[in-house]
């Protein structure tokens, strides 16, 4: 992971040479400010309330940061190529509901049966995202915004008042969120191997390099050949199948799937990617990042819990976290860049 | 979203847009069909009267008890037109949009359960100077702007309830934490002063300690997450009465798959559908909840009886509500339609609700 250094360059420059050890390039590295953010707020929390480090407690922060993680990294393959896509709270909502269904009318259908149709229905509906975003030459953001609209109708209509209840749902498939290995609950496992094979993919493959290229300089990257419009879709449709995941883990880990589902999720996971160093203008991000940055997210909102704070004051507190994360971010990537041009013209 | 096409000028744009527009109205209004005539603010001739219920927000399981018993109501006290609008987010403003729209399509009775009891008041009031009789239901709008509030029982005999089973299962010591919807609903605070002032009064209660009252507004990820917060915040809490049925749903989903499962006890407002799974897996030993769909029945006939005038309103006044019989209108138009019920592991499954 530590190999997302420097998105700043598109993928056809060199890599930076490893000459100052790694030291430097560990201080270089963009997600150093949300992991100390987040060393800070655990040790702090920690000091004034010990329980909020008990096994139960970690496993509460884990669970509480899985969904949102699996969801910041699809939204980190868009907002890397210049794209957003404000529909996943609404993705989520389909795709919990359709679980809750699927579980109600097949009991004895295979889990992972489960999870392969709801990323599927979820890969569905980020293509239809896709298709209109790249066939439309029109701003994601209206886009989704549109689509944000129109898959939470579809919910309610679908849904009406129905709800599907955990008791509905087989007990081994509830027990994915409830069951750990190491400390570590199963849904929190399958986000983390999710988010480093996509933070792999992203690295060290040449489509994922290309995303950044894209949203470096979206015209540099089509004069180099680079199938521009390919690539995005298929970003959108990845991010949809991973909303889809997140959609039937949330039905395994919450008692209730309904029209209401998932609502309000986008903007927490735009804000997770944006903490996590992801650069709301495309180029520049990794996915460790986002996923680090929903981390923190949510274990703000667990900590000022446990340490008491009044409940009204939290939001405004999460909001000024934020906007600390981001500005730290932005010292510390405009440091890099100067850094960067000093070392880069004498290395000429 | 495909309107957007290079070719396409302004105009051009303009009419597709239109006729967009317009077919989308067309469909609405043709899936509408059956909702009675659209007729002015005239007040309706007998027999082609019109109900409307606004509940707090729709696809919500409890309101939709709540409706359907409502929409019994109206059928059988002779409404030509019986329909449910409503917004789909609990806010507090969000009623408004749909109480002008009926006052404009003339609506002659308004069945409401208020998000917030003073928002809604100012449109209230508009329905009524156009001839709306106002049926609050559930959850109270101030009593100035509204004919009569159907209750679903004292409310201090729902808060009592609660106390006393939460009294029972932590045996009689111990913190204790609320877990309502949102901050400003009405019956919510309504129950939670009078357990407050319960706790504090009877000696029964003295060692029984109110620590935290938190929100989760009615939704399932939020309350999830406060209940998780309580127990991290007050180590020694004993039990939490969550006097909402989203609430005490996600607080025994989280209780359930944690370690604090039959530690903590768990009792408030809930729906035995919902809670069957917690009542058997011994997270949840009792809780209580009335029948909601007698409230929505009851709403429907106090409705009744105001458009034709057969009461008023006023303290003392009676009307029948159908099968459930006469009911009475008490100080401050208050109407109350039945006792709680205590659910537990043996009667559970003999309700279906």
């Amino acid at each position: 992971m530590s190999s997302a250094l420097d998105h700043k360059k598109p993928a056809t420059t060199a890599a930076p040479g490893g000459a100052r050890g790694a030291a430097a390039s560990l201080l270089r590295l963009r997600e150093l400010p949300v992991i100390i953010a987040l060393a800070l707020l655990v040790l702090v929390t920690y000091l004034v309330n010990p329980l909020f480090l008990t096994p139960q407690g970690v496993k509460d922060l884990l669970l509480n940061a899985t969904i949102v993680m699996i969801l910041a990294a699809g939204q980190t393959l868009l907002i890397i190529t210049r794209n957003i896509d404000l529909s996943v709270g609404s993705m989520l909502g389909l795709v919990a509901f359709g679980t809750g269904s699927i579980f109600s009318a097949m009991p004895d259908l295979p889990i992972f049966a489960v999870f392969v149709i709801g990323m599927a229905f979820g890969a569905l509906l980020g293509a239809v995202n896709g298709f209109l975003v790249t066939a439309a030459k029109v701003p994601a953001l209206v886009i989704t915004l549109g689509t944000l609209y129109v898959f939470r109708g579809l919910n309610n209509a679908w849904a009406g008042g129905k709800q599907y209840f955990a008791g509905d749902r087989p007990d081994a498939f509830g027990a994915l969120s409830v069951d750990t290995v190491l400390g570590f609950p199963i849904i929190t496992l399958v986000a983390i191997l999710v988010v480093a094979a996509v933070a792999v993919y992203m690295a060290g493959t040449r489509p994922g390099r290309d995303l950044y290229a894209i949203g470096s300089d979206p015209d540099a990257a089509t004069a180099f050949g680079i199938k521009v419009s390919k690539r995005v879709f298929l970003a959108f449709l990845a991010n949809g199948a991973l909303a889809g995941l997140a959609g039937v883990l949330y039905a395994s880990r919450f008692n209730s799937v309904g029209a209401t589902t998932g609502t309000g999720m986008e903007l927490t996971v735009v804000a997770a990617a944006v903490v996590g160093g992801v650069a709301i203008f495309g180029g520049s991000g990794t996915v460790t990042g986002a996923a680090l940055g929903a981390l923190l997210l949510t274990t703000i909102t667990s900590s000022l819990t446990a340490l008491r704070v009044d409940k009204f004051w939290q939001q405004a507190i999460v909001g000024v976290l934020i906007l600390t994360a981001i500005i730290i971010d932005r010292v510390a990537s405009l440091r890099t860049a100067k850094k960067l041009r000093i070392s880069e013209a004498r290395n000429v | 979203m495909m309107l957007n096409r290079k070719s396409t000028g302004q105009t051009g744009r303009l009419a597709g847009m239109v006729a967009i527009a317009a077919a989308a109205a067309l469909a609405l209004t043709a899936c509408n069909g059956g909702s009675g005539s659209d007729g002015g603010s005239s007040p309706a001739a007998e027999g082609d009267q019109k109900i409307t219920f606004i509940p707090k927000q729709l696809n919500n399981p409890y309101t939709d008890v709540v409706l359907g018993g409502g929409k019994k109501g109206a059928t059988e006290a002779g409404f030509a037109s019986s329909q449910v609008v409503g917004p789909l987010e609990a806010s507090a403003s969000s009623q408004v949009s749909f109480i002008n729209a009926e006052t404009q399509a003339g609506t002659n009775v308004i069945v409401i359960a208020a998000n917030d009891p003073d928002a809604v008041c100012t449109a209230l009031g508009e329905a009524r100077s156009a001839g709306a009789k106002i049926v609050a239901f559930d959850s109270d709008a101030n009593p100035d702007c509204r004919d009569v509030f159907i209750s679903q029982v004292v409310a201090k005999e729902v808060a009592l309830i609660q106390t006393k089973l939460i009294s029972e299962q932590i045996g009689g010591s111990g913190e204790i934490a609320i877990l309502s919807a949102t901050a400003n609903a009405t019956n919510q605070n309504e129950w939670i002063k009078f357990m407050e002032e319960e706790l504090a009064s009877n000696p029964d209660y003295k060692d029984i300690k109110l620590v935290a009252k938190v929100y989760g507004d009615d939704n399932d990820t939020k309350s999830f997450q406060e209940a998780q917060g309580l127990m991290q915040a007050h180590p020694n809490l004993k039990g939490i009465i969550s006097p909402t049925t989203v609430g005490i749903a996600a607080t025994a989903r989280y209780l359930s798959t944690s370690e604090y499962k039959g530690k903590v006890a768990l009792t408030g407002l809930g729906l035995p559908n919902e809670m069957r799974p917690f009542v058997k897996d011994g997270t949840v030993k009792e809780f209580a909840l009335w029948d909601p769909a007698q409230l929505g029945y009851v709403a429907a006939f106090a409705g009744k009886a105001l458009t034709d005038g057969t009461m008023t309103g006023a303290e003392g006044d009676t009307f029948t509500a159908g099968e459930l019989g006469e009911r009475k209108v008490e100080k401050g138009g208050l109407v109350i339609v039945g006792p709680p019920t205590v659910f537990n592991a043996e009667n559970i499954d003999k309700y279906d609700f």
